[in-house]
């Protein structure tokens, strides 16, 4: 019995909702990302395999560990990175496929596991002895204090409405209820939460650390070959798992039904489509600028959301 | 297999770095034409990235000047391997006019191993595309290597 609980747990978390599942479904996803915006910019973008080939290839590639790094911290930041991501989309998929497997409180777990990715960067780029990854890892690490506030009030405002920090409540409620973004509450937490998300995922106009002009990649700038590999992996999983985590706490129910399945596709593509067209079409803030927005008016309006989620709205 | 897989990424994915070894910068210009939306090299997985540490190929322009040299060999360096060195415009491939000029070493294939050549002053971003796809084996080589024999 144990060894029967051992295998699938491995089973989950290597191969079917986990890492094998996610990393495919996010490289496609990437895809999606960059064929849009080709389509946007008036080219004809890149081959559907492009970002597996991106993966192979750097896979393939010599890793460089710089002279004078954190070598242990460096190795260890990609492999933090592809752990977080894997075990949050494993929790969100499994809570979606097998409601009720889950357990109490993994909204909780899955808060802590989600930030794994970007403290994996602060570590990375600060012991890779580069000038701009310790710059990279400063500025991310202020991002991680601007968005997670908001976030968590955000995700606090699903919790009042429902009274449980388990995901296949918050689904069964919808259930229920119909979707949180329905109530006013709920929608002013789903346009806080889509701010912190795209700050999250370290996309334009948030991708302050990582600002490919100014600091040539941040954290990632000394990472070569397979450690660079793992970040992408991450943060594919992680362009996959976020719109999911969005679409079950805000956007209804989905049930086993092929309709409902549809539906929860479109729901997905929808937040994935709000993500893309914000990146194409904004430029890159500055970082007082981004804080200034996360602890100011997004703050206010979140803590309404809150206040009004009390009140019953 | 794996190596034939491996491989066949490589091709279908190559990360450019691009370095100005004392170019007169017209190169540069065509380079920089190569990543408009017009030619729009993304749908070859061509992109340009702006770290040696994640590039494949490093594109240079520019005969080499001697100031230059030892950051372009510490560059060299920096690129993981596999790599590409392409040479671009008629001073990279030769020296150009400054070919036996004291103030550059004349041409880049007096400091590294070029593996492709593209000429012209400047070259046209359809021969710099042209280029990088032949150093990939992706189309066919329109000139082929020549060897004279002084008789």
């Amino acid at each position: 019995m144990e060894w029967t609980q051992l295998l699938t747990g491995v089973f989950y978390t290597i191969v079917f909702p986990g890492f094998l599942f996610a990393s495919t479904v996010g490289l496609f996803l990437t895809w999606v990302d960059r064929k849009v915006t080709a389509i946007v910019q008036s080219r004809v973008g890149p081959p559907w395999f492009q970002p597996y080939a991106d993966i192979g290839k750097l896979l393939a590639k010599k890793m460089f560990i710089p002279r004078g790094s954190q070598a242990i911290g460096f190795l260890a930041a990609p492999l933090l990175a592809v752990a977080g991501s894997t075990l949050a989309t494993a929790i969100i998929l499994l809570a979606l496929l097998h409601p009720g497997s889950d357990f109490v409180g993994d909204l909780i777990v899955l808060l802590y596991l989600m930030v794994l990715p970007s403290i994996a960067l602060v570590i990375g780029g600060a012991s890779s002895r580069s000038p701009f990854g310790a710059i990279g890892a400063g500025r991310e690490l202020s991002m991680i204090l601007s968005y997670e506030l908001a976030f968590l009030l955000s995700i606090f405002t699903v919790l009042i409405k429902v009274h449980s920090v388990r995901l296949s409540d918050i689904v069964a409620y919808q259930g229920a209820h119909g979707a949180i973004l329905g109530s006013v509450s709920g929608f002013i937490a789903f346009v806080v939460a889509m701010y912190s998300l795209i700050a999250k995922l370290g996309y334009l106009p948030f991708d302050i650390a990582e600002a490919d002009t100014e600091l040539i990649g941040g954290p990632l700038a000394e990472y070569s070959g397979s450690g660079l590999a793992l970040f992408k992996l991450s943060r594919a999983m992680m362009f996959f798992c976020l719109p999911v985590l969005m679409v079950i706490l805000f956007l209804g129910a989905t049930t086993p039904t092929a309709l409902s399945i549809a539906g929860f596709l479109l729901k997905l593509l929808a937040v994935l489509v709000i993500i893309i067209v914000v990146k194409i079409t904004h430029a890159r803030l500055k970082l007082d600028q981004a804080l200034r927005l996360f602890w100011g008016y997004l703050l206010l309006v979140a803590i309404a959301g809150v206040v009004l989620a009390l009140v019953g709205w | 297999m794996t190596n034939r897989l491996l491989n066949w990424c490589f091709k279908k994915s190559i990360w450019v770095y691009h370095a100005n070894a004392g170019s007169c910068n017209g190169c540069d210009i065509e380079i920089l034409d190569v990543l408009t939306p017009y030619y729009d090299c993304e749908r070859f997985g061509i992109k340009l990235v702006h770290t040696p540490r994640h590039a494949d190929a490093l594109l240079v322009t520019g005969p080499v000047t001697r100031q230059v040299r030892e950051r372009l060999l510490r560059l060299y360096e920096a690129v993981p391997d596999p790599k590409l060195v392409i040479a671009v415009g008629t001073c990279a491939s030769g020296g150009g006019i400054w070919f036996d000029s004291y103030a550059t070493c004349g041409g880049l294939d007096k400091v590294l191993p070029v593996n492709i050549y593209i000429p012209g002053c400047p070259p046209r971003p359809e021969a710099i595309l042209y280029g990088v796809a032949e150093a990939l084996g992706l189309v066919p080589a329109q000139v082929e290597a020549q060897t004279y024999v002084e008789a």
